[in-house]
């Protein structure tokens, strides 16, 4: 889950890395007053999840608090990348004097949290480590001892050379560390964090992105999640405990298992059509998700024909076919549905859909093949 | 022959009495499987289907039946636990099927258990089945065969699909390892690659891998290091938009790294033959057996 710049702002505070003051707003009199109460020149920043901000006229500077107020008007209800700002953060305009980059990630290949550190900061890191990979300095925690002191400083070195700042600046990688230990974070990242002419360290702005699976055991952080920034479809198959994914495409896909959802995708492009979502109905037997399966995908106006695609494990296929047999009966289904499924209880299901005039296939290409051809005929 | 289960399995189930755990125990019970114990701590004394003997704790449980293998059905937040308690009670395979677990968590169980000189499969995994001879974790055991593939997978259902055709096709299996498909897991492509390897009863191996990280890459470089049986290989999410969690947690695109493309090609280069669909496991099979 990503967090909002003004959200990971509250958190960097919270162990005391420096960040200018400033506050979230929703309208242009909210801007105003926080406009009037930093003083000065303030930067008004459009809180979206999306890159390239700037570029699409997303922050703005503004010298009075009026001009605060105007920018905020510009910037609210805006779109960037198809997402509508609601929400400005105004934080005062820093004097910069230097740039530079600070990251953790949870990597991988090393399976610890990992520092990116880079003297160039405030552009695109993945350019710096594409084009001059020397700028980056990379080290691995061990997570059973926490970042060390002298990790830390050797990390402030690679981008400091006055050791005042490079010690205010390892203070600053230890407090990072902690807002990603102790918030289950995959990303915790300060870019730019900059030095201002009187040489002082502050983190200009804070990208934080928390462990899905962190949020059942931490309430509130699940409280962050910012439902207007997605998909509607997606939030309201989260609210089924689907895991739904939108697409472009027109073969609407209802499967069980994540990796088959991903190979039944890619089948549907390999026979010439395309899909239309991903999504898992997740490995219990629930007629209801079914039913929410078929709910969302049919509110969808792009969907020509339906593909379920079933391997009963610990799914039952019998469920399945009920919760296609409820759903027919609940609401309409204007397109054709095409069921492969095989597995636990398969007898069962293929009889649940005769009776309602379906039938199942049992190959995944042979259902992969038919749901393409009528996607193409209703075209 | 197989690797990591087999014959000589003692299986302890960790979270026996609940709804997946009963489910899945009495599966493993039908087919055979070596289940000596279950833990649910608070029911120590009671017994499971009547004859499964139940602990409160793992240790009580190797101690008073040999368990060497456990199966972990418990809750995300007791999962890290679970797996804490079978290493320090000297169990030497933990299998994971456990889904949500905190990667935080892992982070710390990971090490902890290589240092005991255990094995961790999973977290987020269906476990693994050495036909004929021991089922631990959820794989159906009436879809797969006895016989000399090896197959070692990032998913649950998707495996199910390529065992499925391969036994259709009289193709048997000497084990089929889910490693499971979250960011960090105990044992990785590699360490099954090198097991089936060294296993003289597997004479050819199925990697299906999926997008998102480099597992697959580093598992194609030690193809052409050390494996000589010949491989072959899928990956699911060549249509899968970047940058979004594709159902498994480590299921995504980040910046340019961890695409189909890319990983498809690597196992191009390590001569490792590439499914185009989950059926074309059969044909290409079938073509390095020869």
């Amino acid at each position: 889950m990503n967090l909002h710049e003004y959200q990971g702002r509250v958190l960097f505070r919270a162990a005391g890395i420096p960040m200018p003051d400033g506050d979230v707003a929703s309208t242009p009199s909210e801007a105003e007053s926080i406009a009037r109460r930093v003083g000065g020149t303030v930067v008004v920043k459009a809180q979206v999840h999306a890159g390239g901000r700037g570029k699409a006229g997303g922050v703005k500077l503004a010298k009075t608090p009026a001009e605060a107020a105007e920018a905020a008007e510009k910037i609210l209800g805006m779109s960037i990348k198809g997402l509508v700002v609601q929400k400005v953060l105004v934080v005062p305009a820093a004097d910069i004097a230097q740039e530079a980059y600070v990251g953790l990630i949870m990597d991988r290949a090393s399976q610890r949290p990992v520092f990116m550190v880079s003297p160039a900061g405030g552009i695109d890191i993945e350019e710096v480590a594409e084009k001059t990979p020397e700028k980056i300095l990379r080290l691995a925690v061990d997570p059973r001892y926490g970042l060390l002191p002298h990790q830390a400083l050797t990390l402030a070195l690679f981008l400091y050379q006055d050791i005042a700042q490079a010690r205010a600046a390892a203070k600053i990688m230890e407090q990072l560390y902690t807002v990603f230990t102790s918030n289950g974070c995959s990303l915790a990242e300060i870019n730019p964090l900059v030095t201002t002419p009187e040489g002082r360290i502050v983190a200009l702005d804070a990208k934080v992105s928390i462990d899905d699976n962190e949020l059942d055991r931490r309430p509130d952080l699940a409280l962050l999640r910012d439902e207007t920034a997605e998909e509607p479809s997606e939030v309201a198959a989260r609210r089924a405990n689907l895991t739904f994914i939108k697409l472009s495409g027109n073969v609407g896909c209802v499967v069980n298992g994540a990796g088959l959802a991903m190979a039944t995708m890619d089948l549907v492009k390999y026979y010439g059509g395309e899909p239309a979502n991903f999504l898992d109905i997740g490995g219990s037997s629930n007629p209801d998700k079914v039913v929410n399966a078929l709910r969302i995908i049919t509110s969808d106006p792009e969907v020509k024909a339906i593909l379920f695609n079933i391997f009963g494990g610990i799914t039952r296929t019998d469920d399945v076919a009920n919760g296609i047999k409820t759903a027919l009966a609940q609401f309409p289904v204007k397109v054709p549905i095409v069921v492969r499924l095989t597995g636990t209880n398969e007898v069962e299901a293929v009889k649940i859909l005769q009776g309602i005039g379906m039938k199942a296939l049992s190959d995944m290409d042979e259902a992969v093949q038919q749901v393409v051809a009528l996607v193409k005929e209703a075209a | 022959m197989s690797i990591f289960v087999d014959k000589t399995t003692r299986l302890v189930v960790q979270g026996i009495t609940g709804r997946d755990g009963s489910f899945h125990a009495r599966q493993m019970l039908e087919y055979g499987t070596q289940l000596v114990a279950g833990v649910t701590p608070g029911k120590g004394g009671q017994r499971f289907e009547s004859k499964v003997p139940i602990f409160n704790t793992v240790a009580e449980a190797v101690r008073e039946t040999g368990a060497n293998t456990s199966v972990i059905y418990v809750p995300p937040v007791g999962a890290a636990g679970a797996i804490y308690e079978a290493a320090d009670a000297g169990i030497g395979l933990i299998v994971c099927i456990t889904e949500g677990v905190p990667v935080m968590d892992m982070t710390r169980v990971i090490p902890y258990v290589r240092e005991r000189g255990a094995r961790l499969i999973g977290p987020n995994c269906p476990g693994l089945i050495s036909p004929g001879t021991a089922k631990v974790g959820i794989i159906p055991g009436n879809i797969c065969l006895p016989g000399t593939v090896g197959l070692v997978s990032r998913s649950g259902t998707l495996t199910y699909e390529v065992v499925n055709h391969l036994t259709r096709n009289k193709i048997g299996q000497s084990t089929c390892v889910g490693i499971g498909g979250d960011p960090l897991n105990g044992t990785s492509f590699i360490d099954c690659l090198r097991a089936f390897q060294d296993d003289p009863g597997t004479e050819a191996i199925v990697m299906m891998g999926e997008i998102g990280g480099t597992d697959e890459q580093n598992a194609a470089d030690f193809v052409r290091e050390y494996v000589r049986k010949p491989v072959v290989g899928f990956i699911a999410g060549q249509t899968a938009p970047p940058g979004r969690r594709m159902g498994h947690a480590g299921a995504i695109i980040s910046g340019a790294a961890g695409t189909a493309a890319e990983k498809i090609a690597a196992f191009e280069a390590a001569k490792i033959r590439v499914m185009k669909r989950p059926i074309d496991v059969v044909e290409l099979v079938k073509s390095v057996l020869k």
